[in-house]
């Protein structure tokens, strides 16, 4: 009997409730799932078809499933105007995509929940401060100083993941300061001091853990805007240089090859549809997981 | 209120003077110098270059001749167009960006709006579900593979438009439609939230109780709360509009200030950069005081400079 009733009453944790409410809604599942192959598919695709391989037999070759008479090989895609293969560098831009994307968000949450959780935290005076510093970036118009970050380091991977990170983070930093600030005088907080916890211990093992939720919503909708942007600075020739290429490098090359001359659609097409579903995928992913975390919330 | 706009006024020179300086010691800290690309080994012949246009002065003096004469309303030279003030250049382009970048926002608010407040007033139906699905799609495509796309078809398929350029109204219809595409589609997902969210407020079910037609509850009631976070919006939002015309410009070739900047980054053409960066952030800084103030006059809760 008692064995039945422990059955019945075990509770659910917010955590389970939320990933079982995840799960239910299909585009998000679905989203999710295609975002895995198309990460599993980058990680491997590169590895068969050589990306890098020019074939002079074969510039601007059209989507074919037959082999081409002159490089003996089947070009799904198509190729480029070096005669490189785009399907092997479709997924080969993608890696770098996904890359940037992960990187230049890890580094934005990083810093925008240390800056976040610093400023609720210390309140008064120094968040006041801290918070007109992040007012005063808000309105700055960003592209301006990540184009001239680039300029200034060079045009490399690293300074595309610093440039596009250091200015995705003031969001975070809002959204962490928020809930550090409406937990910050909670019983369990003030429980943690009385047995003479430290500031820093309070912030880290107390505080911290209840921001997780906002700031991992956030998180997916800021992979997308990253590479957004990195196809922006790379259509402005400031992003990924050859011979690494990136959805936005490819589609970019893509807006070029399509002219009144002589035009090849499926090279602007293949990059741009990678890109985009990609996009929606998490787009879908983001939506998905902020009514599962946050049911009540009802925000764009 | 008007304390408060002068107020903001007063602010924008500082807010506009930190932009200048910081920009000024980012590309100062670049190394190599305007010239090293030129043709002139001779290092006499660097050092009347760099003496000519005052860099052999440390950034700060440097820095202080260039706000000097900015506060007279010289841009300067340029160092990289022969014989060209950085006005000479800027002068023609600035309208052209405005433009751009006002149409803009206007087609997205005017599309947005309307497409955001249908799908919120017939939730959970065909409507919402389509104009929500376009607009994730708004979202989910950079706005150079939209402007392509809108040229094959438009342009190459039906030639219903020329390719680009500017001056003729024809020319400005693919791109205000390319760059206003993502905003549209944001500011329609904003909105839908904002009727979802007061439709079932108290003062809207008394308007309809005292018998006021449907129409007139959602225009005179409803917009006024629901519009709300679309104009919280607004401010990042023109900022973004007037740097995403970058590459609006260049896809359309339109003779804007956006590839002044990026050559002029690129060039370490450093008066036009600055120029180039006062202009945009002046118009920004401006905009931005224009939206808290409609801010405060669609909702009388919020009180300026409180």
């Amino acid at each position: 009997m008692s064995e039945a009733v422990d059955e019945f009453v075990r509770g659910r944790s917010l955590w389970q409730d939320a990933m079982g409410r995840l799960r239910r809604n299909r585009l998000a599942f679905w989203g999710g799932l295609y975002v895995g192959l198309l990460l599993l598919a980058c990680g491997i695709v590169p590895l068969l078809v050589d990306p890098l391989q020019q074939r002079t037999a074969a510039p601007f070759q059209r989507p074919s499933l037959h082999a081409n008479p002159g490089t003996g090989a089947v070009h799904l895609f198509g190729t480029d105007e070096l005669g490189r293969d785009l399907f092997a560098r479709v997924f080969y831009g993608g890696r770098i995509s996904f890359l940037i994307a992960i990187v230049a968000t890890a580094v934005s949450v990083l810093i925008g929940t240390f800056y976040g959780s610093i400023a609720g935290y210390a309140g008064g005076r120094a968040d006041n401060l801290m918070m007109r510093f992040v007012d005063v970036l808000y309105g700055l118009p960003y592209m301006f100083i990540v184009i001239l970050v680039l300029v200034v380091w060079g045009r490399g991977l690293v300074p595309i993941f610093v440039a596009l990170g250091c200015f995705q983070w003031l969001t975070t930093a809002r959204i962490v300061r928020g809930q550090v600030i409406s937990y910050k005088h909670r019983e369990f907080v003030d429980a943690a001091r009385t047995i003479g916890a430290s500031d820093r211990r309070i912030l880290f093992r107390h505080l911290l853990p209840n921001v997780i939720g906002p700031v991992i919503i956030y998180t997916t909708l800021t992979v997308p805007a990253v590479i957004l942007l990195e196809s922006f600075l790379s259509f402005l020739g400031l992003g990924v240089q050859e011979p690494f290429t990136s959805w936005g490098l490819l589609a970019a090359e893509g807006t070029r090859a399509v002219n009144p001359l002589a035009s090849y659609r499926f090279i602007l097409f293949w990059p741009a549809f990678f890109l985009g579903s990609t996009l929606l995928a998490l787009n879908f992913l983001g939506d998905g997981l902020r009514d599962a975390i946050d049911p009540k919330g009802r925000r764009t | 209120m008007l304390r408060y706009v002068f107020g903001r006024l007063a602010w924008m020179v500082p807010t506009v003077l930190v932009i200048i300086v910081g920009s000024t010691f980012l590309m100062r800290a670049a190394p190599g110098s305007p010239f090293a690309a030129e043709k002139v080994a001779d290092d006499q012949i660097q050092k009347q270059l760099a003496k000519k246009w005052g860099l052999d002065k440390t950034p700060t003096e440097w820095l202080w001749a260039y706000l000097k004469d900015l506060a007279r309303g010289d841009l300067g030279p340029s160092f990289k167009v022969q014989g060209k003030t950085v006005m000479d250049l800027l002068g023609p382009a600035f309208p052209v960006s405005l433009t751009l970048g006002l149409l803009a926002l206007f087609v997205a608010l005017l599309v947005g709006i309307p497409a955001g407040f249908l799908a919120g007033l017939r939730q959970n139906t065909a409507v919402d579900y389509g104009s929500m699905a376009l607009a994730l799609v708004g979202i989910s495509l950079p706005s150079f593979v939209v402007g392509a796309l809108l040229i094959v078809f438009f342009v190459f398929d039906w030639s219903l438009f020329p390719v680009g350029g500017w001056g003729a109204l024809s020319q400005l219809v693919l791109p205000a439609i390319t760059l206003s595409a993502p905003f549209a589609a944001y500011i329609a997902r904003l909105a839908r939230t904002g009727v979802l969210e007061v439709k079932h407020e108290d003062y809207i079910r008394t308007a309809r109780a005292k018998g006021l037609p449907e129409g007139e509850v959602v225009l005179k009631h409803m917009i006024r709360g629901a519009i709300v976070p679309v104009v919280s919006y607004l401010g990042p939002a023109i900022a973004t509009i007037l740097t995403g015309g970058f590459v609006v410009e260049k896809l359309f070739r339109i003779p804007g200030m956006g590839s002044y900047f990026v050559t002029g980054a690129i060039n370490r053409d450093y008066t036009l950069v600055l120029g180039t960066v006062v202009l945009y952030s002046t118009l920004v800084v401006f905009m931005n005081l224009l939206v808290d103030i409609s801010y405060a006059v669609l909702d009388p809760r919020i009180r300026l400079g409180a």
